[in-house]
């Protein structure tokens, strides 16, 4: 048994994807969102639209896969792996930014107590 | 003990870091039982995002301050700390909180290993002696969890693994300046010593109950305290130890 996603659904879903890579593209043509970070954006928005417009498609991956009851199972299980590579990605980058964060804020007391002691210093030395 | 009494004190160049953060009411008191102590001390206050007048005291009583732009916890503030010292070539720090819980007339205890080079690091410990230390049953099952597994890792006993007051060297100073855990350090910078082959050594002291402010340790936050001290120690068992270390 085969079944072709139905016509309606591939057109909705053509629309979602495109819309989603013209926002992700807008954010980046208006520097909300950076290169570095709008790759997997991009590349989801690409495989969601490959999924929306090879209208055989699931079935076909299902089908190497192995997966017999449900094919847009393989959808969701794509998209869960998707998400949490996503969320591991920015815990990495918020646990570097902190890092960099604290690291900046330590410099800046250092900078700030040498600072007053050259001038406490300067100021002794003009009397 | 004074300091005139401890050998070898006076030609070292020695900074106290006084970590605090909101010791409004306790940190002039430190400042002058440090001074006290031995007026040779270099102390530098670090003001870990204090919402009170924590930095303006420290500056009234004429100590170096670095003042942390906002909070960042108690590692940090300790790290700047460090780096205050290794950037101006001290020989030997010690670590004393602003609260006013670490007696600076203790400071000898865990000086003289430090000043015999018996030791890197001092860790100065509530439990090795005499004298109650009460405390919630969370923290004492944690105390003792930590105890037991640092010392296994470190394969040298130690009982108050959570103890902030310590001395080290210029070994020390440079390691912990590179390098300084988060959150809740102390229990972590121990296992760091070890990794580096730095030596350490426990001795006993008797701390204060906190003269003013209160414990950042609440109950509710000692089961994270707890795990994440864990998860840090297991994890640095398979850390490589990167940061050099130059001879003492």
């Amino acid at each position: 048994m085969t079944h072709t996603t139905p016509l309606s659904v591939s057109i909705i879903a053509s629309i979602g994807a495109l819309a989603m890579l013209g926002v992700v593209f807008e954010l980046i043509r208006r520097r909300h969102l950076r290169e570095r970070y709008s790759l997997i954006w991009l590349l989801t928005g690409v495989v969601l639209l490959v999924l929306a417009v090879w209208r055989q498609g699931l079935n076909t991956i299902a089908g190497w896969l192995g997966v017999k009851g449900y094919p847009p199972s393989v959808f969701f299980a794509a998209l869960l792996f998707f998400v949490l590579v996503m969320l591991l990605h920015y815990s990495i980058v918020i646990s570097r930014l902190s890092d960099q964060n604290a690291t900046l804020a330590q410099r800046l007391a250092l900078l700030e107590e040498e600072q007053r002691h050259r001038s406490a210093r300067g100021a002794e030395s003009e009397k | 003990m004074t300091a005139a009494a401890l050998p070898g004190l006076a030609e070292r160049r020695r900074l106290a870091i006084v970590p605090a953060f909101n010791e409004e009411g306790s940190l002039a008191a430190v400042i002058d039982e440090i001074r006290a102590f031995d007026p040779g001390f270099k102390i530098v206050v670090v003001d870990d995002g204090s919402s009170d007048r924590t930095s303006e005291i420290a500056l009234a009583r004429g100590v170096h301050v670095a003042t942390l732009p906002f909070n960042l916890g108690i590692g940090a503030a300790v790290q700047t700390g460090y780096r205050f010292a290794l950037a101006n070539d001290f020989d030997l720090a010690v670590q004393i909180d602003g609260d006013g819980q670490h007696d600076p007339a203790e400071l000898p205890a865990i000086l003289a290993p430090v000043l015999a080079g018996e030791a890197d690091l001092v860790i100065g410990s509530r439990f090795l002696g005499e004298g109650a230390f009460h405390s919630s049953f969370v923290r004492r099952l944690g105390i003792r969890l930590f105890a037991l597994t640092v010392s296994a890792i470190a394969r040298q006993r130690l009982t108050d693994t959570t103890s902030g007051f310590r001395a080290v060297n210029r070994r020390g100073i440079a390691l912990f300046a590179a390098d300084y855990p988060h959150d809740y350090p102390e229990v972590e910078a121990i296992v760091m010593v070890v990794k580096h082959r730095l030596r350490f050594k426990e001795v006993p002291v008797r701390m204060r109950e906190r003269s003013a402010g209160r414990s950042s340790i609440t109950a509710l936050r000692s089961f994270y305290y707890i795990v994440k001290v864990l998860l840090a120690l297991f994890v640095e068992l398979f850390r490589p130890a990167d940061v050099p270390q130059e001879d003492a």
